[in-house]
Protein backbone atom coordinates (compact mmCIF):
# COMPACT_ATOMS: atom_id res chain seq x y z
CA UNK A 1 0.00 0.00 0.00
CA UNK A 2 1.14 3.51 -1.07
CA UNK A 3 -0.03 6.59 1.16
CA UNK A 4 -1.47 8.83 -1.30
CA UNK A 5 -1.92 11.99 1.17
CA UNK A 6 -0.67 12.14 4.48
CA UNK A 7 -1.11 14.88 7.32
CA UNK A 8 1.07 14.95 9.98
CA UNK A 9 1.06 17.66 13.26
CA UNK A 10 -2.01 19.46 11.17
CA UNK A 11 -2.85 22.49 13.01
CA UNK A 12 -5.39 25.50 11.86
CA UNK A 13 -6.37 28.27 12.98
CA UNK A 14 -9.05 31.46 12.20
CA UNK A 15 -6.82 34.87 13.41
CA UNK A 16 -4.66 33.27 16.11
CA UNK A 17 -7.37 31.18 17.37
CA UNK A 18 -6.44 27.50 17.30
CA UNK A 19 -9.70 25.60 15.60
CA UNK A 20 -7.46 21.86 15.60
CA UNK A 21 -4.82 20.99 16.73
CA UNK A 22 -2.05 18.08 15.61
CA UNK A 23 -4.14 15.83 13.41
CA UNK A 24 -2.30 13.32 12.03
CA UNK A 25 -3.88 10.65 9.78
CA UNK A 26 -3.23 9.32 6.34
CA UNK A 27 -4.95 7.79 3.26
CA UNK A 28 -4.06 4.98 1.43
CA UNK A 29 -4.19 4.03 -2.05
CA UNK A 30 -8.28 2.67 -2.25
CA UNK A 31 -8.55 3.78 1.04
CA UNK A 32 -12.07 4.53 2.42
CA UNK A 33 -11.58 7.47 5.39
CA UNK A 34 -14.89 8.56 7.21
CA UNK A 35 -14.07 11.27 9.04
CA UNK A 36 -16.90 12.06 12.53
CA UNK A 37 -17.18 15.21 14.01
CA UNK A 38 -19.40 17.23 15.86
CA UNK A 39 -20.73 20.42 14.34
CA UNK A 40 -18.28 22.80 15.17
CA UNK A 41 -15.67 20.50 15.18
CA UNK A 42 -13.14 21.90 12.64
CA UNK A 43 -14.43 19.44 9.87
CA UNK A 44 -15.29 22.06 7.27
CA UNK A 45 -11.76 23.57 8.39
CA UNK A 46 -9.97 20.10 7.64
CA UNK A 47 -11.81 19.87 4.10
CA UNK A 48 -10.77 23.44 3.03
CA UNK A 49 -7.03 22.57 4.18
CA UNK A 50 -7.07 19.26 2.42
CA UNK A 51 -8.23 21.23 -0.79
CA UNK A 52 -5.65 23.97 -0.36
CA UNK A 53 -8.44 26.72 0.65
CA UNK A 54 -6.54 27.25 3.70
CA UNK A 55 -3.27 27.32 4.65
CA UNK A 56 -1.59 25.42 7.69
CA UNK A 57 -0.36 27.30 10.73
CA UNK A 58 1.40 24.28 11.66
CA UNK A 59 1.98 21.20 10.31
CA UNK A 60 1.52 19.27 6.64
CA UNK A 61 -0.25 17.79 4.43
CA UNK A 62 1.58 15.56 1.46
CA UNK A 63 0.50 14.66 -0.98
CA UNK A 64 1.51 11.40 -3.20
CA UNK A 65 4.44 12.82 -5.71
CA UNK A 66 3.43 14.88 -9.09
CA UNK A 67 -0.43 14.94 -7.68
CA UNK A 68 -1.82 18.50 -6.63
CA UNK A 69 -4.09 19.73 -4.92
CA UNK A 70 -6.60 20.46 -7.15
CA UNK A 71 -6.56 16.48 -8.40
CA UNK A 72 -8.81 16.09 -5.64
CA UNK A 73 -12.52 15.05 -6.36
CA UNK A 74 -14.37 17.11 -4.40
CA UNK A 75 -18.09 16.65 -3.67
CA UNK A 76 -19.42 19.76 -2.01
CA UNK A 77 -22.68 19.62 0.01
CA UNK A 78 -25.54 19.79 -2.71
CA UNK A 79 -27.79 21.90 -0.33
CA UNK A 80 -25.43 25.38 -0.68
CA UNK A 81 -26.19 25.47 -4.62
CA UNK A 82 -28.45 27.64 -6.29
CA UNK A 83 -31.88 25.46 -6.20
CA UNK A 84 -33.31 27.49 -9.18
CA UNK A 85 -30.26 27.50 -11.85
CA UNK A 86 -31.19 26.36 -15.58
CA UNK A 87 -28.23 23.44 -16.77
CA UNK A 88 -28.75 20.72 -18.22
CA UNK A 89 -26.90 17.05 -16.53
CA UNK A 90 -24.17 17.02 -19.24
CA UNK A 91 -23.13 20.67 -18.83
CA UNK A 92 -22.47 19.99 -15.48
CA UNK A 93 -20.71 16.69 -15.77
CA UNK A 94 -18.65 18.28 -18.50
CA UNK A 95 -17.61 21.33 -16.03
CA UNK A 96 -15.70 18.78 -14.14
CA UNK A 97 -13.34 18.34 -16.69
CA UNK A 98 -12.38 22.30 -16.89
CA UNK A 99 -9.50 21.58 -14.23
CA UNK A 100 -7.48 19.57 -16.95
CA UNK A 101 -7.77 21.48 -20.20
CA UNK A 102 -5.08 24.63 -19.22
CA UNK A 103 -5.75 27.28 -21.80
CA UNK A 104 -8.03 25.67 -23.76
CA UNK A 105 -11.27 27.51 -23.97
CA UNK A 106 -13.80 24.78 -25.27
CA UNK A 107 -14.47 20.90 -24.71
CA UNK A 108 -13.33 18.66 -27.26
CA UNK A 109 -13.47 15.01 -27.68
CA UNK A 110 -11.41 13.96 -24.90
CA UNK A 111 -13.28 16.20 -22.45
CA UNK A 112 -16.84 14.67 -23.15
CA UNK A 113 -15.04 11.06 -23.88
CA UNK A 114 -14.28 11.52 -20.10
CA UNK A 115 -17.80 12.56 -19.15
CA UNK A 116 -19.59 10.26 -20.87
CA UNK A 117 -17.36 7.33 -18.98
CA UNK A 118 -17.96 8.72 -15.95
CA UNK A 119 -22.15 9.26 -16.32
CA UNK A 120 -21.97 6.04 -17.86
CA UNK A 121 -20.22 4.33 -14.65
CA UNK A 122 -22.65 5.65 -12.38
CA UNK A 123 -25.81 4.69 -14.23
CA UNK A 124 -26.65 8.54 -15.29
CA UNK A 125 -25.90 8.98 -18.80
CA UNK A 126 -29.50 8.43 -19.98
CA UNK A 127 -30.14 11.80 -18.05
CA UNK A 128 -27.60 13.54 -19.76
CA UNK A 129 -30.51 15.50 -21.51
CA UNK A 130 -32.49 16.38 -18.24
CA UNK A 131 -32.78 19.70 -16.39
CA UNK A 132 -30.19 19.50 -13.22
CA UNK A 133 -32.63 20.82 -10.93
CA UNK A 134 -35.88 18.65 -11.74
CA UNK A 135 -33.58 15.86 -10.15
CA UNK A 136 -34.35 13.79 -7.44
CA UNK A 137 -31.77 14.28 -4.39
CA UNK A 138 -30.24 11.13 -4.83
CA UNK A 139 -30.16 11.96 -8.88
CA UNK A 140 -28.51 15.14 -8.16
CA UNK A 141 -25.89 13.68 -6.18
CA UNK A 142 -25.02 11.08 -8.84
CA UNK A 143 -24.35 13.47 -11.66
CA UNK A 144 -22.36 16.00 -9.25
CA UNK A 145 -20.07 12.80 -8.20
CA UNK A 146 -19.48 12.25 -11.61
CA UNK A 147 -18.34 15.63 -12.21
CA UNK A 148 -15.80 14.84 -9.36
CA UNK A 149 -14.96 12.14 -11.13
CA UNK A 150 -14.24 13.88 -14.64
CA UNK A 151 -11.95 16.19 -12.23
CA UNK A 152 -9.93 13.71 -10.37
CA UNK A 153 -9.99 9.87 -10.27
CA UNK A 154 -7.41 8.97 -7.56
CA UNK A 155 -9.03 10.88 -4.88
CA UNK A 156 -12.31 11.84 -3.92
CA UNK A 157 -13.50 14.39 -0.99
CA UNK A 158 -17.09 14.21 -0.08
CA UNK A 159 -18.85 16.79 2.36
CA UNK A 160 -21.91 15.69 4.10
CA UNK A 161 -22.82 13.82 0.76
CA UNK A 162 -25.92 11.71 2.32
CA UNK A 163 -27.44 14.30 4.40
CA UNK A 164 -30.77 15.42 2.69
CA UNK A 165 -31.00 11.86 1.24
CA UNK A 166 -33.88 9.98 2.09
CA UNK A 167 -33.09 6.18 3.43
CA UNK A 168 -33.32 4.30 0.18
CA UNK A 169 -31.61 7.30 -1.35
CA UNK A 170 -28.67 6.97 0.90
CA UNK A 171 -28.13 2.83 0.49
CA UNK A 172 -28.01 3.54 -3.28
CA UNK A 173 -25.56 6.13 -2.83
CA UNK A 174 -23.04 3.95 -0.48
CA UNK A 175 -23.56 1.51 -3.08
CA UNK A 176 -22.44 3.86 -6.12
CA UNK A 177 -19.24 4.97 -3.73
CA UNK A 178 -18.67 1.63 -2.66
CA UNK A 179 -18.20 0.63 -6.48
CA UNK A 180 -16.22 3.42 -7.28
CA UNK A 181 -13.90 2.97 -4.33
CA UNK A 182 -13.63 -0.49 -5.15
CA UNK A 183 -12.31 0.14 -8.89
CA UNK A 184 -9.62 2.24 -6.97
CA UNK A 185 -10.48 5.29 -5.80
CA UNK A 186 -9.42 6.13 -2.48
CA UNK A 187 -12.16 8.28 -0.86
CA UNK A 188 -12.39 10.67 2.01
CA UNK A 189 -15.81 11.06 3.25
CA UNK A 190 -17.08 13.38 5.51
CA UNK A 191 -20.27 12.19 7.60
CA UNK A 192 -22.38 12.77 10.62
CA UNK A 193 -24.47 9.08 9.69
CA UNK A 194 -21.65 7.19 12.19
CA UNK A 195 -24.03 3.82 11.68
CA UNK A 196 -24.26 3.44 7.75
CA UNK A 197 -20.77 5.21 7.18
CA UNK A 198 -18.51 2.21 9.48
CA UNK A 199 -20.04 -0.13 7.52
CA UNK A 200 -18.14 1.20 4.27
CA UNK A 201 -15.57 2.75 5.62
CA UNK A 202 -12.02 0.66 6.05
CA UNK A 203 -10.98 3.52 7.91
CA UNK A 204 -12.20 6.33 10.82
CA UNK A 205 -10.87 9.59 11.38
CA UNK A 206 -12.90 10.79 14.86
CA UNK A 207 -12.56 14.68 15.93
CA UNK A 208 -13.59 16.86 18.14
CA UNK A 209 -12.29 19.27 21.19
CA UNK A 210 -9.88 20.60 18.57
CA UNK A 211 -8.12 17.19 17.89
CA UNK A 212 -8.12 13.48 16.71
CA UNK A 213 -9.80 11.24 19.52
CA UNK A 214 -9.58 8.55 17.43
CA UNK A 215 -8.12 7.31 13.99
CA UNK A 216 -8.00 3.45 13.57
CA UNK A 217 -10.48 0.88 11.41
CA UNK A 218 -13.86 0.76 12.04
CA UNK A 219 -13.52 -2.44 13.98
CA UNK A 220 -10.87 -0.50 16.35
CA UNK A 221 -13.60 1.86 16.60
CA UNK A 222 -16.74 0.27 17.39
CA UNK A 223 -14.74 -1.66 20.57
CA UNK A 224 -13.01 1.67 21.86
CA UNK A 225 -16.78 3.21 21.43
CA UNK A 226 -18.11 0.50 23.61
CA UNK A 227 -15.57 0.68 26.11
CA UNK A 228 -16.46 4.34 26.58
CA UNK A 229 -19.79 3.67 27.51
CA UNK B 1 -43.02 49.09 -42.14
CA UNK B 2 -42.82 52.84 -43.12
CA UNK B 3 -41.60 53.43 -39.81
CA UNK B 4 -38.58 51.30 -39.77
CA UNK B 5 -37.97 52.75 -43.13
CA UNK B 6 -37.87 56.41 -42.00
CA UNK B 7 -36.02 54.65 -39.05
CA UNK B 8 -33.02 54.15 -40.73
CA UNK B 9 -32.42 57.15 -42.94
CA UNK B 10 -31.26 59.29 -39.78
CA UNK B 11 -27.46 58.38 -39.37
CA UNK B 12 -28.15 59.58 -35.74
CA UNK B 13 -30.37 56.64 -35.07
CA UNK B 14 -29.01 53.83 -37.46
CA UNK B 15 -25.92 54.52 -34.65
CA UNK B 16 -28.35 54.54 -31.87
CA UNK B 17 -29.23 50.92 -33.35
CA UNK B 18 -25.56 49.62 -33.71
CA UNK B 19 -24.38 50.03 -30.30
CA UNK B 20 -27.47 49.32 -28.75
CA UNK B 21 -27.68 45.88 -30.41
CA UNK B 22 -24.37 45.44 -29.27
CA UNK B 23 -24.62 46.43 -26.05
CA UNK B 24 -28.07 44.53 -25.89
CA UNK B 25 -26.07 41.50 -26.67
CA UNK B 26 -23.48 41.98 -23.96
CA UNK B 27 -25.09 42.62 -21.16
CA UNK B 28 -27.76 39.86 -21.79
CA UNK B 29 -25.06 37.68 -21.78
CA UNK B 30 -23.57 38.83 -18.88
CA UNK B 31 -26.73 39.06 -16.88
CA UNK B 32 -27.40 35.82 -16.76
CA UNK B 33 -24.25 34.65 -14.41
CA UNK B 34 -24.57 37.81 -12.72
CA UNK B 35 -28.18 37.34 -12.17
CA UNK B 36 -27.84 33.80 -10.72
CA UNK B 37 -25.05 34.71 -8.63
CA UNK B 38 -27.18 37.36 -6.81
CA UNK B 39 -25.06 40.11 -8.36
CA UNK B 40 -27.46 42.01 -10.49
CA UNK B 41 -27.09 44.92 -7.89
CA UNK B 42 -23.51 45.41 -8.85
CA UNK B 43 -24.59 46.58 -12.66
CA UNK B 44 -26.95 48.88 -10.66
CA UNK B 45 -24.07 50.04 -8.69
CA UNK B 46 -21.99 50.27 -11.57
CA UNK B 47 -24.38 51.99 -13.53
CA UNK B 48 -24.48 55.63 -11.11
CA UNK B 49 -20.43 55.49 -10.96
CA UNK B 50 -20.83 55.52 -14.47
CA UNK B 51 -23.00 59.33 -14.39
CA UNK B 52 -20.38 60.04 -11.80
CA UNK B 53 -17.82 59.30 -14.47
CA UNK B 54 -19.66 60.99 -17.72
CA UNK B 55 -20.15 64.43 -15.04
CA UNK B 56 -16.54 64.48 -14.91
CA UNK B 57 -15.14 64.20 -18.22
CA UNK B 58 -18.57 66.37 -19.45
CA UNK B 59 -16.68 68.85 -16.58
CA UNK B 60 -12.84 68.01 -17.94
CA UNK B 61 -13.97 68.28 -21.54
CA UNK B 62 -12.75 65.54 -22.60
CA UNK B 63 -14.07 61.88 -24.51
CA UNK B 64 -16.70 60.58 -22.11
CA UNK B 65 -15.76 57.02 -23.15
CA UNK B 66 -12.21 57.68 -22.58
CA UNK B 67 -12.83 58.72 -19.53
CA UNK B 68 -15.93 56.75 -17.88
CA UNK B 69 -14.51 53.17 -19.14
CA UNK B 70 -11.10 53.47 -16.70
CA UNK B 71 -13.33 54.44 -13.52
CA UNK B 72 -16.18 52.13 -14.13
CA UNK B 73 -13.97 49.44 -14.29
CA UNK B 74 -11.92 49.92 -11.24
CA UNK B 75 -15.50 50.58 -9.53
CA UNK B 76 -16.22 47.57 -10.67
CA UNK B 77 -13.14 46.06 -8.49
CA UNK B 78 -14.38 47.38 -5.56
CA UNK B 79 -17.61 46.76 -5.90
CA UNK B 80 -16.70 43.01 -6.36
CA UNK B 81 -14.89 43.27 -3.24
CA UNK B 82 -17.16 45.09 -0.75
CA UNK B 83 -20.26 42.93 -1.80
CA UNK B 84 -18.61 40.27 -0.07
CA UNK B 85 -17.77 42.57 2.72
CA UNK B 86 -19.67 40.92 5.64
CA UNK B 87 -19.42 43.66 7.67
CA UNK B 88 -21.81 45.97 6.03
CA UNK B 89 -23.31 43.53 4.15
CA UNK B 90 -23.15 43.66 0.03
CA UNK B 91 -26.45 45.38 -0.78
CA UNK B 92 -26.21 48.28 1.67
CA UNK B 93 -22.46 48.37 0.56
CA UNK B 94 -23.40 48.74 -2.77
CA UNK B 95 -26.26 51.02 -1.87
CA UNK B 96 -23.84 53.52 -0.11
CA UNK B 97 -21.58 52.97 -3.52
CA UNK B 98 -24.03 54.10 -5.76
CA UNK B 99 -25.79 57.14 -4.30
CA UNK B 100 -22.32 58.51 -3.51
CA UNK B 101 -21.19 58.39 -6.91
CA UNK B 102 -24.45 59.81 -8.29
CA UNK B 103 -23.81 62.75 -5.44
CA UNK B 104 -20.15 63.44 -7.18
CA UNK B 105 -21.74 63.42 -10.29
CA UNK B 106 -24.52 66.20 -9.56
CA UNK B 107 -22.36 68.31 -7.74
CA UNK B 108 -19.65 68.38 -10.03
CA UNK B 109 -22.10 69.29 -13.25
CA UNK B 110 -23.98 71.78 -11.37
CA UNK B 111 -20.39 73.66 -10.21
CA UNK B 112 -19.55 73.52 -13.88
CA UNK B 113 -22.52 73.53 -16.31
CA UNK B 114 -25.18 73.34 -13.87
CA UNK B 115 -28.03 70.72 -14.00
CA UNK B 116 -29.30 71.03 -17.77
CA UNK B 117 -30.35 68.89 -20.69
CA UNK B 118 -27.12 66.89 -20.71
CA UNK B 119 -27.60 65.88 -16.87
CA UNK B 120 -31.56 64.59 -17.84
CA UNK B 121 -29.94 62.62 -21.00
CA UNK B 122 -27.42 61.28 -18.45
CA UNK B 123 -30.27 60.02 -16.40
CA UNK B 124 -32.71 59.24 -18.58
CA UNK B 125 -30.85 58.29 -22.22
CA UNK B 126 -30.72 60.12 -25.70
CA UNK B 127 -31.15 58.45 -28.74
CA UNK B 128 -28.89 61.26 -29.70
CA UNK B 129 -26.27 60.54 -27.74
CA UNK B 130 -23.90 58.58 -30.15
CA UNK B 131 -20.94 60.55 -32.27
CA UNK B 132 -19.32 59.07 -34.55
CA UNK B 133 -16.20 57.96 -33.22
CA UNK B 134 -18.14 56.84 -30.05
CA UNK B 135 -19.64 54.21 -32.30
CA UNK B 136 -16.19 53.09 -33.59
CA UNK B 137 -15.16 53.01 -30.16
CA UNK B 138 -18.82 50.85 -29.02
CA UNK B 139 -18.16 48.55 -31.66
CA UNK B 140 -14.48 47.54 -30.63
CA UNK B 141 -15.11 46.95 -26.85
CA UNK B 142 -18.21 45.46 -27.22
CA UNK B 143 -16.65 42.86 -29.92
CA UNK B 144 -13.58 42.36 -27.35
CA UNK B 145 -16.49 41.41 -24.70
CA UNK B 146 -18.54 38.97 -26.58
CA UNK B 147 -15.34 37.69 -27.51
CA UNK B 148 -13.56 37.19 -23.73
CA UNK B 149 -17.04 35.67 -23.34
CA UNK B 150 -16.82 33.12 -25.96
CA UNK B 151 -13.47 32.07 -24.82
CA UNK B 152 -14.80 31.97 -20.77
CA UNK B 153 -18.05 30.82 -21.62
CA UNK B 154 -17.26 27.26 -19.98
CA UNK B 155 -14.95 28.79 -17.02
CA UNK B 156 -18.01 31.28 -16.15
CA UNK B 157 -20.59 28.63 -16.26
CA UNK B 158 -18.68 26.28 -14.00
CA UNK B 159 -17.85 29.68 -11.39
CA UNK B 160 -21.98 30.43 -11.72
CA UNK B 161 -22.68 26.85 -11.41
CA UNK B 162 -20.57 26.19 -8.38
CA UNK B 163 -18.05 28.53 -7.24
CA UNK B 164 -16.82 26.35 -4.64
CA UNK B 165 -16.21 23.26 -6.68
CA UNK B 166 -14.47 25.02 -9.33
CA UNK B 167 -12.18 27.18 -6.39
CA UNK B 168 -11.46 23.40 -4.74
CA UNK B 169 -10.45 22.11 -8.85
CA UNK B 170 -7.81 24.63 -8.65
CA UNK B 171 -9.91 27.29 -11.14
CA UNK B 172 -8.76 30.85 -10.25
CA UNK B 173 -12.91 32.01 -9.26
CA UNK B 174 -11.13 35.38 -8.30
CA UNK B 175 -9.70 35.81 -11.68
CA UNK B 176 -13.17 35.20 -13.94
CA UNK B 177 -15.35 37.12 -11.08
CA UNK B 178 -13.45 40.03 -12.04
CA UNK B 179 -13.68 39.42 -15.45
CA UNK B 180 -17.04 39.27 -15.69
CA UNK B 181 -17.30 42.28 -13.59
CA UNK B 182 -14.75 44.29 -15.74
CA UNK B 183 -16.90 42.84 -18.84
CA UNK B 184 -19.61 44.42 -17.24
CA UNK B 185 -18.75 47.88 -16.16
CA UNK B 186 -17.51 48.17 -19.97
CA UNK B 187 -21.17 47.21 -21.23
CA UNK B 188 -22.46 49.57 -18.83
CA UNK B 189 -20.71 52.94 -19.77
CA UNK B 190 -20.99 51.61 -23.70
CA UNK B 191 -24.78 51.68 -23.21
CA UNK B 192 -25.25 54.25 -20.32
CA UNK B 193 -26.02 57.24 -22.85
CA UNK B 194 -28.64 55.62 -24.81
CA UNK B 195 -30.44 54.01 -21.43
CA UNK B 196 -29.80 56.55 -19.23
CA UNK B 197 -27.94 55.79 -15.97
CA UNK B 198 -31.22 54.87 -14.04
CA UNK B 199 -31.58 52.39 -16.64
CA UNK B 200 -29.22 50.60 -17.99
CA UNK B 201 -29.29 48.26 -15.27
CA UNK B 202 -32.72 46.40 -16.50
CA UNK B 203 -30.84 45.74 -19.91
CA UNK B 204 -28.50 43.52 -17.50
CA UNK B 205 -31.23 41.78 -15.58
CA UNK B 206 -34.50 41.36 -17.56
CA UNK B 207 -33.64 39.61 -20.58
CA UNK B 208 -31.99 37.03 -17.95
CA UNK B 209 -34.88 36.83 -15.94
CA UNK B 210 -37.52 36.05 -18.75
CA UNK B 211 -35.30 33.33 -20.56
CA UNK B 212 -34.45 31.50 -17.17
CA UNK B 213 -38.59 31.48 -17.37
CA UNK B 214 -38.35 30.25 -21.17
CA UNK B 215 -35.28 28.08 -21.19
CA UNK B 216 -33.82 25.15 -18.92
CA UNK B 217 -30.92 24.61 -19.73
CA UNK B 218 -27.12 27.00 -19.20
CA UNK B 219 -26.99 27.75 -22.75
CA UNK B 220 -30.26 27.63 -24.30
CA UNK B 221 -31.04 30.72 -21.68
CA UNK B 222 -27.54 32.22 -22.99
CA UNK B 223 -29.05 31.93 -26.25
CA UNK B 224 -32.92 33.29 -25.36
CA UNK B 225 -31.47 35.78 -23.58
CA UNK B 226 -29.33 37.63 -26.21
CA UNK B 227 -32.14 37.08 -28.73
CA UNK B 228 -34.98 38.45 -26.22
CA UNK B 229 -32.69 41.64 -25.53
CA UNK B 230 -32.09 42.12 -29.01
CA UNK B 231 -35.73 42.15 -30.33
CA UNK B 232 -36.80 44.48 -27.19
CA UNK B 233 -33.98 46.62 -27.75
CA UNK B 234 -35.06 47.06 -31.68
CA UNK B 235 -38.74 47.06 -30.96
CA UNK B 236 -37.91 49.75 -28.52
CA UNK B 237 -36.41 51.88 -30.34
CA UNK B 238 -38.77 51.45 -32.90
CA UNK B 239 -41.53 52.43 -30.47
CA UNK B 240 -40.11 54.99 -29.17
CA UNK B 241 -39.49 56.67 -32.23
CA UNK B 242 -43.38 56.03 -33.04
CA UNK B 243 -44.47 57.27 -29.78
CA UNK B 244 -42.01 59.66 -29.26
CA UNK B 245 -41.05 58.89 -25.99
CA UNK B 246 -37.42 58.49 -24.41
CA UNK B 247 -35.36 55.45 -25.96
CA UNK B 248 -34.65 53.88 -22.36
CA UNK B 249 -37.98 54.00 -21.40
CA UNK B 250 -39.54 52.72 -23.76
CA UNK B 251 -37.18 49.62 -24.21
CA UNK B 252 -37.27 48.78 -20.39
CA UNK B 253 -40.81 48.33 -20.95
CA UNK B 254 -40.90 46.12 -24.02
CA UNK B 255 -38.66 44.54 -21.91
CA UNK B 256 -41.09 44.14 -18.86
CA UNK B 257 -43.80 42.53 -21.34
CA UNK B 258 -41.89 40.00 -22.68
CA UNK B 259 -40.66 39.36 -18.71
CA UNK B 260 -44.51 39.26 -18.25
CA UNK B 261 -45.51 36.74 -21.28
CA UNK B 262 -42.63 34.63 -20.38
CA UNK B 263 -43.85 34.34 -16.49
CA UNK B 264 -47.19 33.90 -17.60
CA UNK B 265 -46.17 30.95 -19.78
CA UNK B 266 -43.88 29.19 -16.86
CA UNK B 267 -47.47 29.64 -14.78
CA UNK B 268 -49.61 27.96 -17.71
CA UNK B 269 -46.82 25.38 -18.34
CA UNK B 270 -45.99 24.89 -14.08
Amino acid sequence: MKEILTVKNLTLSYEGKNVLENINFDVQEGDFLVIFGENGSGKSTLIKALLNLKMPSKGKITLREGMRHCDIGYLPQAALLEQNFPASVWEVVLSGTLNKMGLKPFYTKKEKDIAKKNMELLSIYDLKRECFRNLSGGQKQRVLLARALCSANSLLLLDEPVSGLDPAATADFYEVICKINDAGTAVIMVSHDVHSSLSVAKHVLHIGAKTTIFFGTPHEYEIEQMGGR
Amino acid sequence: MEIIKTLFSYSFIMRAVIVGILVSLCSSVLGVSLVLKRYSMIGDGLSHVSFGALAIAAALNSSPLMVSVPIVVIAAFFLLKISKNSFLGGDAAIAIFSSSALAVGIVVTSMTSGINADICNYMFGSILAMSESDVYISVILSAIVLILYLLFYNRIFAITFDESFSRATGSRTDLYNMAVAVLTAITIVLGMRIMGALLISSLIIFPALSAMRICRFFRGVILCSAIISVLCFFTGIVLSYALEVPVGASVVLVNLAVFMLSSLRAKIKA
